[in-house]
């Protein structure tokens, strides 16, 4: 017995826009008891099918035009206004992306989930109360007494997307729509959320419209599986027909670009040293009377090194200071105490004009492909910048820029174009372009491909594989990411609170994972079966 | 939290003394010699000498401007050169128009801007919306003083329900011919008041109302009125009580023109009575007291964000 | 899916080097930078032709005194007999003066100072407490304080209008500042080699033109109304020049009997100050949308 129809839905994008419709001719279905994800890259209209579902597609931007929604029978489509407001709590409830920015923050937690009964239901305060800790209770939230009184950002992450659940599921509704609800959460925390939002569905039987990009997390969670691309759904089914026997090329394709866990075998790294630090220790705030009073240690005595020609993986969830480290080694922080060594020499403490000669030697890639480049300059003119600050004629730098964009697999003719003209993975490959300008030793990835779609991830990955063969560059790569650590890295290191944990051979590390904390990660990657 | 309100409170002493080094070095280097600006195109010798020395402008500048901090930390303002009389017994003197006028202002435009800004929010795009924002920036281009004639041509000349000028004090002379008198003055003052918050509103609650949690509550089937009355306006409210104390120093210029216009005994009239005579140590007092008012309020909004939202807590 | 294979195919060097041009373009399809636009241009067109088609402003005329709009002049005469329309014309120029270098030099002092506070965090606290210092002195008394200690020229006049009005610019300029020194190009750049001067040039100073230009727009209009609060109150340019705020504030005396010495100009500068400000508008809502909140 399906809880939710979607029938044929296409609904239009505002003219002008790069396509005509946002989504086109989607048929779908939730039954009770069963979570449905809809996986998809960005801009597949994933999202755009769950906001149509509860109404809450911008009705300026995006209009149905043909096809129905029916929940639990009833036209979704044609209900009035006043009636779908009844509806969305009651019969459906939503969970978003950003349990920060989805909670309201002047208002405490516990009244914004007794909001929900206020709307819905005649109960007193008191039992509205009552229900309230019911929930929180049932989504395991710590001590609700206390938390109901809680500010959002008192909370955790996972806390806040546990309020969230709660506030979703206190009239017991029949449909769940959860958009992207655990993508911003670290990966031990991502699977707690996903076995309660599992555990909750059973106990209750209700349906979960689950929409993810995720195929791991696909694979922890779904009964069935509908693929979407470019506004239409390309191949629907059970879990198993889709993640191990699919049959449209697109999917084959999206599942093929999903980085295993198992890390291939490699050779230890036989170049010379190219980047150590020693005893690394980057501290927030200043102690003492005049201090801001809060003092946050990012980075505690971290030593490591790079050969020339190896790569070596930071692994951490967010504050766990590898991004700090990297930033540090960069010299665009300056680190408090240790040393960091390029080709034996310490530049922890070197000023800026001293520094400069060395910046040649190390170069970076950052996470957002869309703030990385100047969107007023040229890629050309980013290009060329570094060696023309290093006396290079321009004639040569351009000469060398365009060679790169070749290596990079982009079209010297591209030089003259604005960064705005390219795709997300297109900028990444200039950005590599623009670090390798500089011939440096030293390559770091903060993150370089967490900001990309699935497919373009992967050959970004291997483009930078590529690179530090050819130019035998010594690579720090900094992922939060498990699956890309395990394919791209020779070592790895693995960071948490600003520490390290462990560190070892890529492979040795993954199969025999020594500290607790590490153990806890692997377990927690999702989808260990893909 | 209290640690906050302290470092709070004590970052006010270094723009307080910024200020009064300000206004102290205005005097100073000033072009030309102040004591003889000061006395005027007709003085003599003996008279720009004595203002020297009633100045205290001989002595070295540090000598001069700890003295003068130092006066200035006893609640010395020091005293006027042609009445003789301290500038705080002036300034007492001539407080309570200004004050009232003030505080009725303020009252006004925010009750009728607030709801005018939010209102235009909601109907963003209406008629009503572009009514605000007409009637917002028109009020940004009306000089204070052509309003207050406008007002006083057709209010006190023409339909002759109001008074041209004066001002009574609700202590002295009752609260119905204050509020007779006052009601011009302070309509001609709130124009840019109530045109600033209306703007400030409107921006702030469009902004809000973008917000994720916005989608949340209407995820939880919450009305769009009550949506915008539980969720959209406290956390508007910051950017609007911070313009509130911007306008502050908006207001303290509009007083002198105001009670020039409707001819008030307020410390605006004593200020520009002072720049007629050059009565520099009434000018020096009068900034640095409508200074330290601007400080003292801003302080006091900054302390109250500590209720409109919690995260901003040490 | 092979990103690759969808390299952008229109040759836009050239479209982008035109974008500047259509920018200006796209603007003047706001209604408010179009009208606003032309009425500005109207008026500018009379504060500089004006003046060679009318009576002398100075010109006294005994008999003549006090004399309603329609019979001696098409605005009236003043107490002195002088035309008030001629005298409004050549008000005109004055106030659009002040308003365009009141404008240009709190820009540009903003500009640097913000630059500078937004880059070195020691010059930043020292800066940022002065400007504080200064926003907390009301604008219109330090600006008559200024003037009656230093004499009522032309000159002081537009500096004392210029000082209150800096401490916003350079709180713009830094708050862009700020936010574009975190970017990752510009850390890229950094990382580069480049030198800070250059950054500042070369990827920061382009982020704070179009907020700037908005900025100015309104500085313009909030000049021309202190000048003619000052003048109006008598501590602004000397009397002897005809500009808006000095034509009412000797109508003040005969308001009751000849309201129109002071409805002209108010309404000449009201009109310019409006145009000006929708004008502001209108650059904001197309420029920056992003900057909108944070003006006013």
């Amino acid at each position: 017995m399906s809880i939710l129809e979607v029938d044929n839905l296409t609904v239009k994008l505002p003219d002008g826009a790069d396509r005509p419709f946002a989504i086109e001719g989607v048929t779908l279905h939730v039954d009770k008891g069963e979570i449905l994800c809809v996986v998809g890259e960005s801009g597949s209209g994933k999202s755009v099918t769950a906001f149509s579902v509860m109404g809450l597609a911008d009705k300026r931007a995006l209009t149905p035009v043909s096809g129905a929604i029916r929940l639990d029978g009833e036209d979704i489509l044609n209900a009035t206004d006043a009636r779908l407001r009844k509806l969305r709590g009651e019969k459906m409830g939503m969970i978003f992306q950003e349990p920060m920015t989805a909670l309201n923050p002047v208002l405490r937690v516990g009244d914004q989930i007794s909001e929900m009964l206020e709307i819905h239901t005649n109960m007193s305060q008191s039992q509205r109360k009552e229900r309230v800790i019911a929930a929180m209770n049932d989504v395991s939230l710590p001590d609700p007494e206390k938390m109901y009184r809680s500010y959002p950002h008192q909370l955790s992450g996972g806390q806040r997307q546990r309020i969230m659940i709660a506030m979703a599921l206190t009239l017991e509704p029949q449909l769940l729509i959860a958009d992207e609800p655990t993508t911003a959460l670290d990966v031990t925390t991502q699977a707690q959320i996903l076995a309660l939002i599992k555990d909750i569905q059973k106990r209750k039987g209700m349906g979960v419209m689950f929409i993810t990009h995720d195929f791991g997390v696909v694979a922890e969670i779904a009964d069935r599986v509908a693929v979407m691309k470019y506004g239409q759904i390309v191949e629907q089914g059970t879990v198993d027909e889709v993640l191990h026997a699919p049959k449209d090329d697109y999917t084959k394709m999206l599942i093929a670009a999903v980085p295993s866990m198992t890390p291939p075998k490699r050779e230890p790294a036989t170049g010379d040293k190219a980047l150590s630090t020693d005893d690394l220790v980057k501290v927030y705030g200043t102690p003492g009377l005049l201090g801001t009073g809060r003092v946050v240690k990012a980075v505690q005595e971290v030593d490591l090194t790079v050969r020339r020609g190896e790569t070596l993986g930071i692994v951490g969830e967010s504050g766990s200071g590898k991004s700090t480290v990297a930033r540090c080694i960069m010299r665009l922080i300056d680190p408090t105490s240790g040393e960091v060594l390029i080709n034996g020499e310490n530049i922890a403490t070197l000023k800026e004009g001293q520094l400069r000669p060395h910046r040649r030697d190390i170069q970076i890639v950052f996470q957002d492909p869309y703030r990385s480049l100047n969107p007023r300059r040229t890629v050309g003119q980013s290009i060329v910048e570094g060696p023309m600050n290093y006396g290079i004629s321009a004639a040569q730098a351009h000469e060398r820029a365009a060679e790169l964009m070749r290596v990079v697999g982009l079209s010297p003719d591209a030089l003259d174009r604005f960064p705005h003209q390219f795709s997300g993975g297109q900028r990444q490959r200039i950005c590599i372009a623009r670090a390798l300008a500089m011939e440096p030793m030293i390559l770091i990835a903060d993150e370089a491909v967490s900001a990309l779609d699935v497919s373009v991830q992967a050959q970004v990955l291997d483009l930078l594989d590529d690179v530090r063969q050819k130019f035998d560059l010594a690579m720090l790569f900094i992922t939060h990411d498990l699956r890309v650590a395990a394919q791209i890295c020779d070592r790895i290191l693995v960071m948490n609170k600003g520490e390290v944990v462990e560190t070892g051979p890529t492979a040795d590390v993954y199969a025999n994972p020594q500290h607790e904390y590490t153990r806890a990660l692997l377990k927690a990657a999702p989808g260990a079966a893909l | 939290m209290t640690r906050y309100i302290t470092m709070r409170v004590l970052s006010t002493i270094p723009v307080m003394i910024l200020v009064a080094l300000f206004v102290f070095l205005m005097l100073r280097l000033a072009p030309g010699d102040p004591a003889s600006v000061i006395a005027g195109d007709y003085a003599t010798a003996e008279d720009v000498e004595r203002i020297r020395e009633q100045l205290g402008l001989s002595d070295p500048i540090v000598v001069q401007f700890v003295r003068w901090v130092g006066s200035l930390a006893q609640g010395n303002l020091g005293v006027s050169i042609f009445s003789g009389k301290p500038v705080t017994e002036l300034i007492g003197q001539r407080l309570e128009p200004t004050l009232l006028l003030a505080l009725t202002t303020i009252t006004f435009a925010v009750a009728v801007a607030v709801p005018l800004g939010t209102l235009a929010a909601f109907r963003s795009g209406s008629l009503i919306d572009r009514f605000v924002m007409l009637f917002s920036v028109s009020g940004f281009s009306i000089p204070a003083f052509v309003m207050g004639y406008i007002l006083i041509y057709v209010f006190a000349m023409q339909l002759q329900i109001l008074p041209v000028q004066g001002y009574k004090s609700p202590f002295t002379e009752g609260i119905g011919p204050f509020f007779y008198h006052i009601t011009l003055p302070s309509l001609t003052l709130s124009v840019i008041f109530i045109a600033l918050i209306a703007r400030m509103t409107r921006a702030s609650v469009i902004e809000v109302l973008e917000e994720d949690y916005i989608r949340t509550a209407r995820a939880k089937g919450q009305s769009e009125f009550k949506i915008l009355m539980r969720h959209g306006l406290r956390n508007a409210a910051v950017p609007v009580v911070t313009v509130i104390g911007i306008g502050i120093a908006l207001l303290l210029g509009g007083v002198v023109v105001t009670e020039s216009v409707f001819n008030i005994p307020g410390l605006g009239r004593l200020v520009l009575d002072a720049v007629l005579a050059r009565d520099y140590p009434i000018i020096q007092g009068l900034i640095l007291f409508f200074s330290f008012i601007y400080i003292f309020i801003n302080l006091l909004i900054d302390l109250s964000y500590t209720l409109l939202d919690p995260r901003i807590r040490y | 899916m092979s990103d690759q294979a969808t390299l952008p195919t229109e040759p836009t060097a050239a479209a982008e080097a035109a974008k500047d041009i259509s920018l200006a373009r796209i603007a003047l399809r706001n209604r408010g930078v179009f009208w606003g636009g032309a009425i500005l241009i109207l008026i500018a067109l009379f504060a500089v032709f004006g003046p060679f088609f009318t009576l002398d402003p100075m010109e006294l005329n005994p008999t003549n005194r006090l004399k309603p709009p329609g019979g001696a002049g098409t605005f009236g005469t003043d107490m002195l007999g002088r035309d008030v329309y001629s005298r409004v014309v050549s008000g005109a120029r004055v106030s659009l003066i002040v308003g365009l270098v009141v404008a240009v030099v709190a820009v540009a002092v903003g500009l640097f100072l913000g630059l500078i506070a937004g880059y070195i965090r020691l010059a930043d606290a020292l800066i940022m407490r002065l400007m504080d210092g200064l926003m907390s002195i009301p604008a219109i008394l330090l600006a008559i304080a200024l003037i009656a200690l230093s004499g009522a020229t032309l000159g002081t006049v537009v500096l004392a209008i210029v000082i209150p009005e800096i401490p916003r610019v350079v709180r713009l300029v830094r708050s862009v500042v700020l936010t574009v020194r975190e970017e990752p190009y510009v850390e890229a750049a950094i990382s580069a080699g480049t030198r800070v001067p250059t950054i500042l040039v070369r990827h920061v100073l382009p982020n704070t033109i179009a907020p700037l230009i908005v900025q100015a727009t309104y500085i313009c209009g909030s000049a021309m109304l202190t000048e003619s609060i000052l003048g109006f109150l008598g501590a602004g340019i000397p009397p002897e020049i005809p500009s808006w705020g000095n034509i009412m504030s000797e109508g003040r005396t005969f308001f009751q009997l000849t309201p129109w010495i002071i409805f002209f100009p108010g309404i000449c500068l009201a009109v310019t100050v409006l145009a000006v400000n929708v004008v502001g508008d209108g650059l904001r809502d197309t420029l920056d949308p992003r900057i909108a909140r944070n003006m006013r």
